[in-house]
C-alpha cells in the first residue's frame, strides 16, 4: 500500500530524510519511531505529496508520489493529522468537518451522515455547533482524526496523534487507532513513544534521519536489542569476575546477579557457566531475558549518537 | 482549476468572517465613514460651484485609496490568520490545486472588499447629490468618470493589494505586521492622489483614468506571477515563516 525506495529530503545541505526503504502492506498499522528531528514529519511530507522528495521513489497504493497527475488521487486515498491539528478555532466542530467533506467531494447526504458517524464514534457528537476555540487538546486531537476520516480513506497517515496529551485522552486516541484497523485501513504512524509503538504496530521502523531498523516489535526486541543471560549467584567471588572478564562478554553486575548480552544464549550458555563452575562459582539460578523495544531504540540512537 | 473547489475556500472564509464580528467591522467602518463625513462636510460648508466639479472627482478617487486598504485587513486575516493557526497544513494535503486555494483565498477578500467599497460610493453619492444639488442645479453622481473609477479602477486596485497582500503573507507571521505591510499597497494612490490635487495629473479626465487603469491592469498581471510564486505548497511548508 505504501512504499518508499531511496526516498531522500535535503533542506539545503541539511539531510532531513536519508535513503529511506520501506514497504506498509495494507491493513496495517506502521510505526515510524524516532526522536525529535528524526525526520519523521519529513517523510509523512513527503508521503502526502506536500513537499517534494530530493531523491529516491515512492508510491501510494500504486499511484506515484511525485507525479503531479498522481498527487491529487493520492490525496483523495489518504487522510493526514499533521502534528499540529490545524483546525479553524472560529469555526464549530461541524462547520470543520462539512468544510473538508465539501474539498472532498463528499456528497451532501453522506457527509452528513459521515459527519455523525465519525463525531459519534469519537464521542463528540454533542459538541458538534460548539466552537473548536473552545476544546480541550484531547477534543481537538480526536476532532482532527474526525476530520482525516470524513471521506472514509483506506490510508491514513498520522503524525504524532498523542504527543502533548494527558494519558486518558492517549489512550482513547489509541483506542481508536486499534478500532481503524479493524476496518482494515492502513495505517502511517509517527511516533516518539516506545509503548504506543510496541501496542499499536504490526510494524516498526526506527528513524533517525536514516532508517536503523525495521520489524515486527518481537524481530526488533530480538535482533536488535538482543538478548541476555542473567545469573544469580550465592556470592560473586573475584574469582567468578575474573573468570567472566576472561570470556571477554558484554557484562553488567549488579551485587550477585550477572546479566551477558548474547546473540545466542542457548549456544553461548553452557561455556559461560562452565567457566563460572570452574571458578568455583555457585550459582542460584539463570534466566534468558528478551530485551524490551525501549533497550533496541535506545541502542539505535545512542549509537547514533556515539557516531 | 475547479473554480467550485475555490468557492468551498472562500464560503469557509465568510462563514468565519460572521462568527468574527471585528473582522467585519474593521471592513465596513472606513467606506461608511468617509461616505458619510464628506457629504456632511459638503452640507455644512459653502463650496463655489467650480471648486466642486473639481472638489467631487477628487473625492471619488478616494474610493480606489480605499481600494488599496481596505481588502489588508481581511487579506492578512484569511492568510496570515491560517498559518498562525497552522490550518494550512491539513488544507494543503487535501486534493486541491495551489491555484484553487490562492484563488479561494483572493474571493474571501476581494469580495467583500469590493462589496464594502462599491456599497459605501453609493452612499457617498446619493448624499453628495443631495447635499450637491442646490448649489450645482444637477446631479453630479453618476457619471463616466465615476463609472471607470469605481467599475474599473477600484476592482483592479483591490485586486492589487489583495495580491500584494498574499505575497506579504508569505513573509510574516503577525497578523498585524500583515496589515501594515498590506496597507502600503495604498501609496501608490496616495501618490497619484497628491500628483492630482498638485495638478501633475488631471483626475478629473476620462483618458487619464483610463490610463491609469491600464497601468493598474499591467500592475496587477506582474504581482499575479509573483504570487502564484509564493504560494506554492512547498514554499508554503517549508520557507514560510
Ligand atoms: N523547512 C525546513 N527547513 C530546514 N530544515 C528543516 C525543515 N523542516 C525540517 N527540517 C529539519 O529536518 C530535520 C527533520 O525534521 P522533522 O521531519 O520535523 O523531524 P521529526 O518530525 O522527526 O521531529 C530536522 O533537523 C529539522 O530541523
Ligand atoms: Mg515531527
Amino acid at each position: 500500500m505504501i512504499d518508499a525506495e531511496n526516498l531522500t529530503k535535503k533542506f539545503g545541505n541539511l539531510t532531513a530524510v536519508d535513503n529511506l526503504t520501506l514497504h506498509v502492506d495494507e491493513g496495517e498499522i506502521f510505526g515510524l519511531l524516532g526522536p525529535n528531528g528524526a525526520g519523521k514529519t519529513t517523510t509523512v511530507r513527503m508521503l502526502c505529496c506536500l513537499i517534494s522528495k530530493t531523491e529516491g521513489k515512492a508510491s501510494i497504493a500504486g499511484y506515484d508520489v511525485g507525479n503531479e497527475a498522481d498527487a491529487l488521487k493520492i490525496r483523495k486515498l489518504i487522510g493526514f493529522v499533521p502534528d499540529n491539528v490545524g483546525l479553524y478555532e472560529a469555526l464549530s466542530a461541524n462547520d470543520n468537518l462539512d468544510f473538508y467533506g465539501k474539498l472532498y467531494d463528499v456528497p451532501d447526504a453522506k457527509r452528513k451522515e459521515n459527519i455523525e458517524r465519525v463525531l459519534k464514534m469519537l464521542d463528540l457528537w454533542e459538541k458538534k455547533d460548539v466552537m473548536v476555540g473552545t476544546f480541550s487538546k484531547g477534543m481537538k486531537q480526536k476532532l482532527a482524526l474526525a476530520r482525516a476520516l470524513i471521506h472514509d480513506p483506506p490510508v491514513l497517515f498520522l503524525d504524532e496523534p498523542t504527543a502533548n496529551l494527558d494519558p486518558e485522552a492517549s489512550k482513547t486516541v489509541r483506542d481508536f487507532i486499534l478500532e481503524l484497523k479493524k476496518q482494515k485501513r492502513t495505517i502511517f504512524l509517527n511516533t516518539h513513544n516506545l509503548d504506543e509503538a510496541r501496542r499499536l504496530c504490526d510494524k516498526i521502523g526506527i528513524l533517525n534521519t536514516s532508517l536503523r531498523a525495521l520489524g515486527s516489535p518481537q524481530e526488533l526486541e530480538n535482533n536488535v536489542g538482543g538478548r541476555a543471560t542473567v545469573i544469580q549467584l550465592e556470592q560473586l567471588t573475584d574469582a567468578v569476575q575474573e573468570a567472566l572478564r576472561n570470556l571477554r562478554l558484554d557484562m553488567t553486575i549488579i551485587e550477585n546477579r550477572v546479566t551477558i548480552r548474547l546473540a545466542n544464549p542457548e549456544k553461548e550458555n553452557s561455556a559461560i557457566l562452565d567457566a563460572v563452575f570452574r571458578a568455583g562459582g555457585r550459582v542460584q539460578s539463570t534466566a534468558i531475558v528478551g530485551s524490551t523495544l525501549e533497550d533496541a531504540y535506545l541502542k539505535l540512537v545512542r549509537k547514533e549518537a556515539i557516531e | 482549476m475547479r473554480l467550485s473547489k475555490s468557492w468551498i475556500i472562500a464560503q469557509k472564509d465568510f462563514k468565519t468572517f460572521r462568527r468574527k464580528k471585528n473582522v467585519l467591522y474593521t471592513l465596513l467602518i472606513v467606506p461608511i465613514m468617509i461616505s458619510i463625513l464628506i457629504p456632511v462636510v459638503l452640507l455644512a460648508t459653502h463650496i463655489p460651484v467650480d471648486h466642486l466639479t473639481y472638489l467631487l472627482p477628487a473625492f471619488t478617487f478616494f474610493y480606489v485609496l480605499l481600494a488599496g486598504v481596505v481588502p489588508t485587513t481581511i487579506a492578512s486575516y484569511t492568510i496570515v490568520g491560517e498559518k498562525v493557526e497552522k490550518t494550512l497544513e491539513p488544507l494543503l494535503a487535501a486534493p486541491v490545486t495551489d491555484g484553487e486555494i490562492l484563488l479561494g483565498k483572493a474571493i474571501s477578500a476581494f469580495l467583500p472588499s469590493i462589496l464594502a467599497i462599491l456599497g459605501g460610493s453609493v452612499l457617498f453619492m446619493v448624499l453628495s447629490d443631495v447635499a450637491t444639488f442646490k448649489s450645482l442645479g444637477y446631479y453630479f453622481f453618476p457619471n463616466l468618470n465615476t463609472a471607470v473609477t469605481l467599475f474599473m479602477m477600484v476592482p483592479l486596485a483591490v485586486l492589487m493589494s489583495v495580491e500584494w497582500n498574499v505575497v506579504v503573507s508569505g513573509r510574516v507571521t503577525d497578523v498585524r505586521v500583515a496589515q501594515q505591510l498590506g496597507g502600503l499597497a495604498a501609496i501608490p494612490f496616495v501618490l497619484i492622489y497628491v500628483l492630482g490635487e498638485l495638478n501633475f495629473v488631471q483626475l478629473n479626465v476620462t483618458n487619464n483614468l483610463l490610463i491609469i487603469s491600464g497601468i493598474l491592469a499591467l500592475v496587477d498581471v506582474l504581482l499575479f506571477t509573483v504570487t502564484r510564486r509564493t504560494f506554492q505548497r512547498e514554499e508554503i511548508l517549508t520557507k514560510w515563516k
